[in-house]
């Protein structure tokens, strides 16, 4: 029945889609998490996600725009119709993907990873901050550590500066650069974990038409190797690439 | 902005904060000032209007009109605000959307939802596709506005109900004697009268309203909050050419002094609209204004 | 697992008792009202010391900022204007900082940054200062009558305060404060959506909704439920201030006695 629904659905969507050519794909994103989104001094969207989405956009042969949204509500807004797609560091989980679907992934499955202002943290028993409702929160609550959730990611890291928390869990290519710029404040600590199936882009479901472009321009990236020079560009030399 | 400000790593003191200060995303800071009071002077007419009609409707006496308006006003001042601007704008989007699909569209066979998803046909969506970021821009700015005004409109009708009740009813029966019909004592003696039994109620409300606009980023309007918490964030050299700690703490006592200086200039306006409106009333504040005069 | 199961173990979640991880697939209504409810806990439980412990101080800057001796009026002024000029989560954001960095010189801070202790202060204060400005306007319309009455019994200082001045306030501020507990509950909600960090997922009501609304991708079912809870703790405020009132107002003639209407005063 499901399938049904859906490829029904998708032929409504192409047989708009074929009337309405000029419909800009509205991208949504974040905007406060570099190096994957965030605003630069000029004001815009910038980041590793900005110059990827805009070179898919090119090869299919999109016209796109950005859009910021908070991140609580960027999966409501999405299914809702206010933007087409998020790039927006999402990782791809089971959760989400019940609700929408993602391309395949256009980053390796990311490591998540610990970050205390000293060495010889035991992270399975200290009080570790991480961004509320992210997978990171979700895994410290089981993980047997005590969780301090904070509403942005800029406070999880203060926490460790200030000694609220004795560590803090996020992306670490989100830490890298903080860490770097601490001057040996900050120090990586434990191992890293990796959650989630990597970074894909979301789109809603009935978009299957949108999905495959999308999904084909990625395909060509990856085997022409100009992602991995994005990759580099953006998250340094030893990062994963494909 | 300025010609000295291609590489701020080099500059120090006054010059790099002329050059920090004058960014584009400071300047975007700045215009989120406008943003909010430009918010705030639409918001509150249209709130007044509202509340105008819920006090109508509450005071009406056919009777399930005015359980209506009771109802809104009890509902909408029962809820926090928050609460209501989380799920309130998607709704009436999607409301919005859903009128125009089944005008626009007649004959679309789909399912409005799809699992999750909610789609409506393309020439229902609000704004087109095609149409360019302002639009959408100011959709969502309109959107807010209808938000907030709903939301403070049952508070304000909430005063102005007990303004309506508060005009002595003697003033009301002299009309009566006049031979005037309902309608004309209501516009006539009723409306321009409660005014200044409404003022105190309304300007707390105003007051509310003001500090109300922080909330403003949950309905997808990037407010002063939203911008002060942005930019006074921890910058690393890697992402910006002015790299700094945290310095939310200076962009939110800007954010202070601005809220302060709103409430003192507006106490100061509605106290002499206040005197004003007061003049020539039957209240004892008219009475003090006789006898100094 | 059946209802009862779900209020047995997560009816105290939010205070630390019951299962220790929270929901995290196939999402249930009875979940949901469940754990926003017992979110709601620490709603009333700010709410209830904020009002009690603001009452006191209140009526303290009241009489300060109608004292005629500059000394106390000024600071009372300023207080309450810089209370009830900022928007609550700047005073948030400020009280939170100022407790970490107080906290790091003297241990007696030790329990500030927590949000039981260090909310519960601003919240204290911020109630304070709006019920101040109610008091103080009551205490302005105090029929001079009553007062000439003391005098003319020999009354003075705190027995004329107590037993004619504070009785007298009350009764005409009381409508206003109503008021102002409703919203002081209404405040709390922002607690810990921007003020103070959530330890081991122990939240207010906001915190559990938006979580589900995190989790389940739709907005639509725990803020409704939320809102009702809201509604039927204002409900309960409202009669029991009610009952304050008749009590307030019990020497007055019936037809006289000011009903206690949901008049907006004063409000954050």
């Amino acid at each position: 029945m499901k399938k049904i629904i859906l490829a029904s659905a998708a032929l409504a969507v192409s047989a708009t889609f074929a009337i309405a050519q000029d419909k800009t794909i509205r991208m949504g994103t974040e905007g406060a998490y570099p190096p994957y989104n965030f605003i630069n001094d000029a004001g815009e969207v910038d980041g590793f996600e900005r110059e990827l989405g805009d070179e898919l956009c090119k090869r299919a042969e999109l016209t796109c725009e950005w859009v910021k949204n908070d991140w609580d509500s960027i999966i409501p807004n999405l299914v809702s119709g206010n933007y087409d797609t998020i790039m927006a560091g999402m990782s791809i989980t089971d959760e989400r993907d019940e609700v929408i679907d993602f391309t395949q992934d256009y980053f390796p499955p990311t490591e998540s990873a610990y970050v205390a202002a000293a060495e010889g943290v035991d992270v399975k028993e200290a009080i570790v901050a991480a961004q509320t409702a992210t997978i990171q929160a979700g895994y410290i609550a089981e993980s047997g550590a005590t969780l301090v959730e904070f509403a942005t990611p800029e406070e999880t890291v203060a926490a460790v500066r200030n000694g609220e928390a004795d560590a803090v869990f996020a992306d670490r290519d989100y830490l890298v650069p903080l860490v770097e710029a601490s001057n040996g404040e900050l120090v990586f600590v434990g191992e890293d974990v990796a959650l989630g199936g990597g970074i894909g882009m979301g789109l809603r479901e009935s978009d299957t038409e949108l999905k495959e472009k999308f999904d084909a321009v990625i395909t060509e990236m990856k085997a022409d190797g100009s992602l991995n020079t994005l990759l580099k560009k953006w998250f340094g030399d030893e990062t994963a690439t494909y | 902005m300025f010609s000295y400000c291609t590489d701020p790593s080099t500059l120090g003191g006054l010059t790099w904060l002329s050059c920090f200060l004058t960014t584009g995303v400071h300047l975007s800071f700045y215009l989120s000032f406008l943003k909010v009071l430009g918010l705030l002077a639409v918001t509150a007419p249209v709130a007044l209007a509202f509340g105008f009609l819920g006090a109508m409707a509450a005071r009406a006496s056919f009777a399930p009109l005015s359980w209506l308006g009771k109802g809104y006003i009890a509902i909408v001042r029962g809820v926090p605000d928050i609460a209501f601007f989380l799920f309130f704008v998607i709704a009436l989007d999607q409301l919005f959307e859903y009128t125009r699909h089944r005008i626009l569209c007649p004959d679309w066979d789909q399912p409005v939802r799809q699992g999750n998803d909610f789609i409506v046909c393309q020439a229902a969506k609000l704004p087109l596709g095609s149409s360019p970021e302002w639009m959408h821009e100011t959709y969502a700015f309109g959107l807010a506005v209808i938000t907030f005004a709903i939301v403070f409109g049952a508070f304000a009708a909430n005063v102005l109900f007990g303004a309506m009740r508060a005009v002595p009813r003697a003033q009301l029966e002299t009309g009566e004697a006049y031979g005037m019909t309902q309608r004309q004592t209501f516009w006539r003696i009723l409306v321009p009268q409660m005014w200044v039994f409404a003022l105190p109620g309304l300007s707390n409300l105003w007051m509310v309203l003001i500090k109300a606009t922080p909330l403003l980023f949950l309905l997808g309007i990037e407010d002063i909050v939203y911008w002060a918490r942005e930019l006074g964030g921890t910058k690393t050299s890697k992402f910006t050419s002015y790299p700094h700690g945290d310095w939310r703490m200076w962009y939110f006592l800007a954010l202070l002094i601005f809220y302060l200086l709103m409430t003192k200039v507006s106490e100061t306006l509605l106290g002499r609209l206040m005197a004003r409106l007061t003049l020539g009333q039957a209240t004892a504040g008219g009475e003090a204004q006789r006898k100094a005069a | 697992m059946s209802c009862i199961d779900t209020i047995q173990s997560y009816a105290f979640r939010s205070l630390g008792f019951g299962e220790r991880l929270l929901p995290r697939s196939d999402f249930t209504l009875c979940e949901q009202v469940t754990l926003i409810g017992s979110g709601m806990i620490w709603n009333i439980y700010f709410g209830v010391f904020a009002l009690l412990t603001g009452f006191f101080m209140a009526t303290a800057l009241a009489v300060a900022k109608a004292s005629p001796r500059a000394a106390l009026r000024k600071p009372a002024e300023w207080f309450i204007f810089l209370f009830r000029g900022s928007p609550l989560f700047i005073q948030f954001f400020f009280a939170y900082f100022l407790f970490l960095s107080l906290k790091s010189s003297y241990p007696f801070f030790g329990n500030f940054t927590a949000a039981w202790l260090g909310a519960l202060i601003v919240l204290f204060l911020n109630t304070a200062a709006y019920s101040a400005e109610i008091f103080y306007g009551a205490l302005q319309s105090i029929p001079k009558g009553d007062t000439e009455a003391a005098d003319a019994y020999g009354m003075s200082g705190w027995p004329r305060f107590r037993r004619i001045v504070w009785p007298t306030m009350l009764r005409l501020a009381w409508p206003a404060y109503t008021n102002e507990a409703i919203f002081l509950f209404h405040a709390t909600t922002l607690v810990f959506f921007s003020g103070f960090p959530a330890w081991q997922q122990r939240g207010d009501a906001l915190y559990y909704a938006s979580y589900f609304a995190d989790k389940t991708f739709n907005p639509f079912v725990p803020y409704p439920i939320l809102a009702g809870y809201f509604i039927l703790l204002t409900l309960v405020i409202v009669s029991l201030f009610g009952l304050v009132n008749r009590h307030l107002n019990r020497h007055l003639p019936a037809n006289t006695r000011p009903r206690l209407k949901m008049r907006m005063n004063l409000i954050r």
